[in-house]
């Protein structure tokens, strides 16, 4: 850990509600600890705004440790900011230079709908899932989970594409804003185990069609949404995807 | 009060299966003539919605969150426990019963234990048939590993976030109930109140997040998952917006609350620094399998850690307990770090962190074995301290994790109030005064999978038709009552914003009634407490907004509520004249420092019954044992 202290400038994008027009703010952040999460000098600052009688900023944030998924904006431009694999909850101001300019905007997709300032609405991601993204398997009357052998690297790739976390910056970082990667790592982690067999190709189907009627682009194959996860998916499941039954 | 927990009579072995048998049932097409209100996506909420909706019941469920997908259980890393005994080490459905029942230091119900583990394997099997990926070994079967302190290797995992694919599991089969049209998603609410007709839970008063809109949700009876209440110390390792509002509201309305000083502080987290850090990460438990804690043999030794010779370092759980070394249970660890902390011996930012070492287990199995298994740990590590574990010690310290204590639940799972459940970490469950590792998990779906479905049904065959609609009086009664707390927070006009109170609050509380307790402390504790909660409702500034997001109300909403929680808390300290699991009172300790329990005089549960303006009322529920006979802890 250091102990370093840092001034920042942040411009941050503040717009009432999805009909207001929207700006961004300047502030600064004077001589605080580099070892604060971004999250949590968007803290410093909204406590600052309350105590002064202005609206803090509005951001989705909830477990703070880079899995819920809620937390995630534009940071100068990359969706969860400059580090690898890093949800926004989780990127550190040790990361910046003393003087730097953060400009903090929110996702932005059709899809999306804007709450306020940082804030949108990804309830289509739930909806993507309630097309297929499921075994429909009844509860209470499962046979014996070892009855069902599946090898160890099997498991481990169907993990790794179950990790998706819901954060939606692979979809604020495609051009297209497409749900691709997202629809693929389900397809994928459900379509690599014996239990996701019987409804393979209907779940492709479906997810893929729900995913145009969303408003979600088609895969603009820049794999910029690799890039940005914080699960590190890689987009090759989106060729995956595309060899899956298509509507 | 007499508090009746309806356990079946007969032998605790059977128990369950003779409930289960003699609960009467609803035939399916008439299920759907039932709503039901869930509050929570958790795993408990989200396996419970998904179940009752399954057997034709209609479900409305609220959750806070923007997605049901984001509920805490996402967070839990370890694994979940099952007696499978497909290690084949010795583990058995009577073996996961006795440690459950020893692990929470005797202070569960040995049939609610017992339910536990003869449920656990089911859990596992239903997990698999959803898709959840669990580890397995080369032949195909899954893994299980040992874990916290625990002879038998019975926990099954996904790499370090179990939480995160079992929450995944159960939120799929809601989204499928969802598609299917028996679940109505409520998202971005929060509860606010309950609503009772004739002393009947039969809805709830939500704010929605966005609009602010206060809405009635009824239906014929009301079932809170909403996790547990550590975030009232502030800094935990919940998340942010974890609180207790739904139980204490519901507490309020005359369900009893148990156990509440029971609170697990979790040895392993990362520790904290700045004043406005804003929580604690825990890193799994699972890093004591191959970590080993240590600290500096002499205090104030300023060298970095790999300046310190073997010779002058203490590994001190191995040094005083030979047999168990790094595995001790967490109350245990906890307790050994913060003496040696408070005694100068702690490393990092104040002396607060102990090391946590993987130097030895790299040695021996290779850096890349240790990564496989830990691998998003570390990275978590590294990204938030900026310090590398694979190359210097990790730094941990104790941190308020989970809540043993929670509603009083009768063996239905329903609380002092009729039709009103309470399900997973909300309720005070079967972990007694401490929870054994990897059972979490294994408590809401059970719950939520196999025993609310069950309970909730048998109860329903009583309930008359049709539900009261959002104009039944009891439901204007508790909207306006919500109205007028917001309305009055609002109208402070001080000059302090929320987090200011939330931050004093929990360093009062994790000082007066944290890993260690003493009666003066609590006694002090209550009278800084109720000054504090003064304060706040004199000098509370918010934003105005009434309509549209204001987190800070939020915050203040749920605040108010933790105020009243923390000082039932410390004066369920101050009446547990003992120390037992987590609970340690510094009067109640053997010569050793060991916890002294007192089962002559607190072999009980403790459930709170809430009065308006006055002093609240302790019952108790005596505890019997006729399987696993009480014994002291010994971990030498």
């Amino acid at each position: 850990m250091t102990s370093r202290v840092l001034s920042l400038h942040l411009r941050i994008w503040r717009q009432l509600g999805p009909q207001s027009p929207g700006a961004f703010e300047n502030h600064r952040l004077e001589r605080v600890s580099a070892d604060l999460s971004l999250l949590e000098a968007l803290d410093l600052l909204n406590e600052r705004l309350v105590a002064a009688g202005e609206r803090p900023v509005h951001f989705e944030h909830d477990c703070r440790e880079g899995i819920c998924g809620s937390c995630g904006f534009l940071v100068n431009g990359q969706a969860h900011g400059p580090r690898l694999a890093t949800t926004v909850c989780q990127l550190y101001l040790r990361q910046f230079a003393d003087g730097d300019c953060l400009v903090l905007e929110p996702w932005r997709a059709a899809a999306f709908p804007l709450i306020q300032d940082l804030a949108v609405e990804r309830a289509a991601l739930d909806r993507l899932i309630a097309a297929g993204g499921y075994c429909s398997v009844p509860i209470g009357s499962a046979p014996e989970a070892n009855g069902l052998l599946v090898g160890r690297e099997q498991a481990r790739s169907a993990f790794e594409t179950a990790a998706c976390i819901g954060c939606g910056a692979c979809i604020a970082s495609c051009r297209n804003a497409s749900a691709s990667l997202f629809v693929a790592a389900k397809l994928a982690h459900l379509g690599q185990l014996p239990q996701g067999q019987p409804e393979r190709a209907r779940r492709a189907a479906a997810m893929q069609e729900q995913m145009a009627a969303e408003g979600f682009g088609s895969c603009s194959s820049q794999l910029e949404c690799e890039a940005v996860c914080p699960q590190q998916i890689s987009a090759d499941w989106i060729s995956w995807m595309h060899r899956e039954a298509r509507p | 009060m007499t508090l009746d927990p309806r356990i079946p009579a007969g032998p605790v072995a059977q128990a369950w299966t003779h409930c289960r048998e003699g609960l009467p049932l609803i035939s399916p097409l008439r299920k759907r003539q039932f709503t039901l209100v869930v509050v929570g996506s958790g795993l408990a909420g989200a396996s419970a919605a998904a179940a009752l909706a399954e057997q034709g019941y209609r479900v409305r469920l609220v959750t806070y969150h923007d997605s049901p997908r984001r509920a805490h259980s996402v967070a839990a890393q370890g694994g979940i426990n099952a007696a499978k005994n497909s290690a084949n080490d010795g583990d058995s459905i009577a073996r996961l019963f006795a440690d459950t029942v020893r692990g929470g230091d005797f202070r569960a119900r040995e049939a609610g234990c017992h339910r536990l583990a003869e449920i656990s394997s089911a859990i596992i099997n239903q997990a698999v048939a959803q898709g959840v990926p669990f580890a397995r070994e080369y032949g195909g079967t899954l893994a299980t590993r040992s874990f916290g302190g625990s002879l038998v290797s019975r926990t099954f995992y996904a790499r370090g976030q179990t939480g995160q694919q079992l929450l995944y599991g159960a939120y799929q089969a809601l989204m499928r109930q969802v598609a299917a049209g028996r679940v109505q998603l409520l998202c971005r609410r929060d509860m606010v109140e309950l609503v009772t007709v004739d002393g009947v839970a039969r809805g709830v008063v939500c704010r929605h997040l966005v609009s602010g809109a206060l809405e009635t949700i009824t239906g014929h009876a009301v079932l809170l998952a909403t996790g547990g209440y550590s975030n009232v110390y502030y800094l935990s390792t919940n998340a942010l917006q974890s609180n207790a509002s739904a139980i204490w509201r519901a507490h309020r309305q005359g369900a009893l609350f148990a156990n509440p000083c029971f609170t697990q502080i979790h040895p392993t987290c990362i520790p904290s620094g700045d004043p406005h850090q804003s929580k604690l990460t825990l890193m799994s438990e699972s890093l004591r399998n191959d970590g080993r804690l240590w600290l500096p043999s002499h205090p104030g030794d300023a060298r970095p850690p790999d300046a310190i010779p073997e010779a002058e370092r203490d590994y001190f759980l191995e040094r005083q307990y030979p047999a168990y070394g790094n595995m001790v249970p967490r109350d245990v660890a906890s307790r050994r770090a913060r003496e040696l902390c408070a005694a100068g011996q702690g490393v990092g930012p104040g002396g607060r962190s102990v090391y946590l070492d993987l130097a030895e287990a790299i040695g021996r199995e290779g850096r890349s074995a240790i990564e496989a298994r830990y691998g998003n740990l570390l990275a978590m590590y590294e990204r938030i301290t900026g310090d590398d574990p694979l190359a210097v010690p990790m730094r941990i310290y104790p941190a308020p994790h989970y809540t043993m204590g929670g509603l009083w639940v009768d063996y239905h799972l329903m609380s002092t109030i009729a039709g009103l459940f309470v399900l997973g970490e909300a309720n005070f469950s079967e972990h007694g005064a401490n929870r054994l590792g990897a059972s979490a998990l294994m408590q809401g779906l059970a719950d939520g999978l196999f025993i609310a479905p069950a309970t909730v049904t048998a109860w329903l065959t009583g309930q008359p038709l049709p539900e009261v609609g959002p104009d039944h009086p009891a439901c204007r009664a508790a909207l306006a009552a919500a109205e007028v707390r917001i309305a009055a927070l609002l109208a402070v006009g001080g000059r302090r914003p929320v987090d200011g109170f939330h931050r004093e609050l929990g360093l009062l509380l994790i000082d007066s009634c944290g890993i260690s307790r003493n009666a003066e402390g609590l006694r002090r504790g209550l009278e800084q407490v109720a000054a504090l909660e003064a304060s706040f409702h004199a000098d509370l500034r918010l934003p105005q907004q009434v309509s549209g997001p204001n987190a800070e109300l939020e915050k203040a909403l749920r605040l108010a509520d933790f105020f009243s929680l923390a000082q039932l808390m410390l004066r369920d300290a101050l009446a547990r004249e003992e120390s037992c699991g987590a609970h340690f009172r510094e009067e109640h300790q053997t010569p050793e420092g060991e916890a002294l329990r007192d089962d002559n005089h607190f072999a009980h549960i403790a459930a709170w019954e809430f009065r308006e303006g006055g002093v609240p009322l302790r019952h108790t529920e005596p505890l019997r044992f006729s399987l696993v006979q009480p014994s002291q802890r010994s971990y030498a």
